[in-house]
């Protein structure tokens, strides 16, 4: 039998799965690219919040709001090993190709939630740490533990841990939640039904397989498609809401109203796709189109907030 | 007594993890330190005992 020192428990026998994992097994338990959508959300909140935050401090904030989203991803991948498994959209991820243990990953998950929620609390303040425990908390039990494998509506009500960080970024500066940061909140709510359920088409056979009641598999792609438009609308008219509050300008609504038009006209495609399509063109074309609308309108609304700080620099 | 012997690709792994977990250190080291002059200004040193 093998004998094991105390530093060697560290490092578990070659027959132990999970002992293998580099530093960028690790790096994918935080969900590298929703890690990227939370920073760049997070930043276009802070950004556009009335109010200065020193530079340093900024930066922190977004550090930490990164890593708490990241956590999430851990505490996410930690719990759904099991159905990861049988996805190949999942299937490489360190738990189910054995580099990294569950329970390491449970152990890394709960402490960078810890660690990035104290960080922010006591370098920005205690209100953006709130919202940022309450959203690793939402994304991690109510989306994750509860609502996916519970009901159809799982990534609606879900969504909203991924909606949460414009919100989490604006309260950086201002220490409060006001209504322009929820206008950019509604606009990632409701963009990712259209957004997920264009994914949960083309792949309903991976997610019927892992049991996951995703809209196409428990009500059918007719009702999925309806829906789909449904939230492009909502999320084309959320999009120019900023422009129609007056916290962003005309050519913001401009670009809002187009690439918005586009996106139900990309979820009109998906509508009269024919039931049963096998190639799902129009659903894997709107996927990708749903990521390019998201970021032009964030994008958009930087520049848009940006634009006239930088234009008083230059005068 | 038997003793656990890891792999070479066990190997290769931890030495990646502690040079990453070297450098998050490092950069957290500083990055406190920046805050904390940030915070509490250049007058940190000047406080009565």
């Amino acid at each position: 039998m093998a004998m094991i020192n105390e530093h060697d428990a560290l490092t578990a026998p070659a027959s132990v799965a999970g002992v293998e994992g580099d530093a960028g097994d690790f790096f994918a338990l935080l969900k590298p690219r929703v890690m990227s959508l939370v920073v760049f959300t997070a930043l276009v909140g802070m950004l556009m919040a009335p109010g200065e935050i020193h530079p340093v401090i900024g930066f922190i904030a977004i550090l930490a709001i990164a890593v708490g989203g990241g956590a999430s991803g851990a505490l996410n991948m930690w719990y759904d090993a099991d159905i990861d498994l049988m996805m190949g959209r999942t299937a490489k991820r360190p738990i189910p190709a054995g580099r990294i243990s569950a329970e390491t990953t449970l152990a890394f998950g709960l402490f960078l939630s810890v660690f990035s929620v104290a960080t922010l609390g006591l370098m920005v303040n205690w209100l953006s740490a709130g919202l940022l425990a309450f959203t690793i908390f939402f994304y991690a039990v109510v989306y994750t533990m509860w609502l996916k494998r519970s009901t159809p509506q799982n990534i609606v009500i879900g969504g909203a841990a991924g909606a949460f960080p414009p919100i989490i970024g604006w309260a950086c500066v201002t220490n409060s939640i006001s209504l322009e940061s929820i206008a950019l909140f509604a606009i990632i709510f409701l963009w990712t039904p259209a957004h997920f359920w264009a994914l949960a088409l083309f792949k309903s056979e991976d997610y019927g397989r892992a049991g996951v009641p995703m809209l196409p598999n428990v009500a059918g792609e007719r009702t999925t498609k309806n829906q789909i438009v449904l939230y492009a609308v909502l999320t084309a008219i959320s999009g120019i809401v900023p422009a129609v509050m007056g916290f962003a300008g005309l050519v913001y609504g401009g670009v809002a109203a187009v690439f918005g038009a586009a996106f139900i006209w990309y979820s009109l495609k998906v509508w009269r796709m024919p039931d049963g399509d096998k190639k799902m063109i129009p659903a894997k074309k709107m996927f990708a189109y749903s990521l390019l609308y998201l970021f032009v309108i964030f994008t958009a609304l930087l520049v848009d907030a940006l634009a006239p700080k930088l234009m008083g620099l230059v005068a | 007594m038997d003793r656990v012997e890891l792999t070479e690709q066990q190997k290769k792994a931890r030495r990646s993890r502690s040079v990453a977990l070297a450098i998050v250190l490092a950069v957290l080291a500083v990055l406190f330190y920046v805050v904390t002059i940030i915070k509490v200004g250049p007058g940190i040193f000047n406080r009565p005992m």
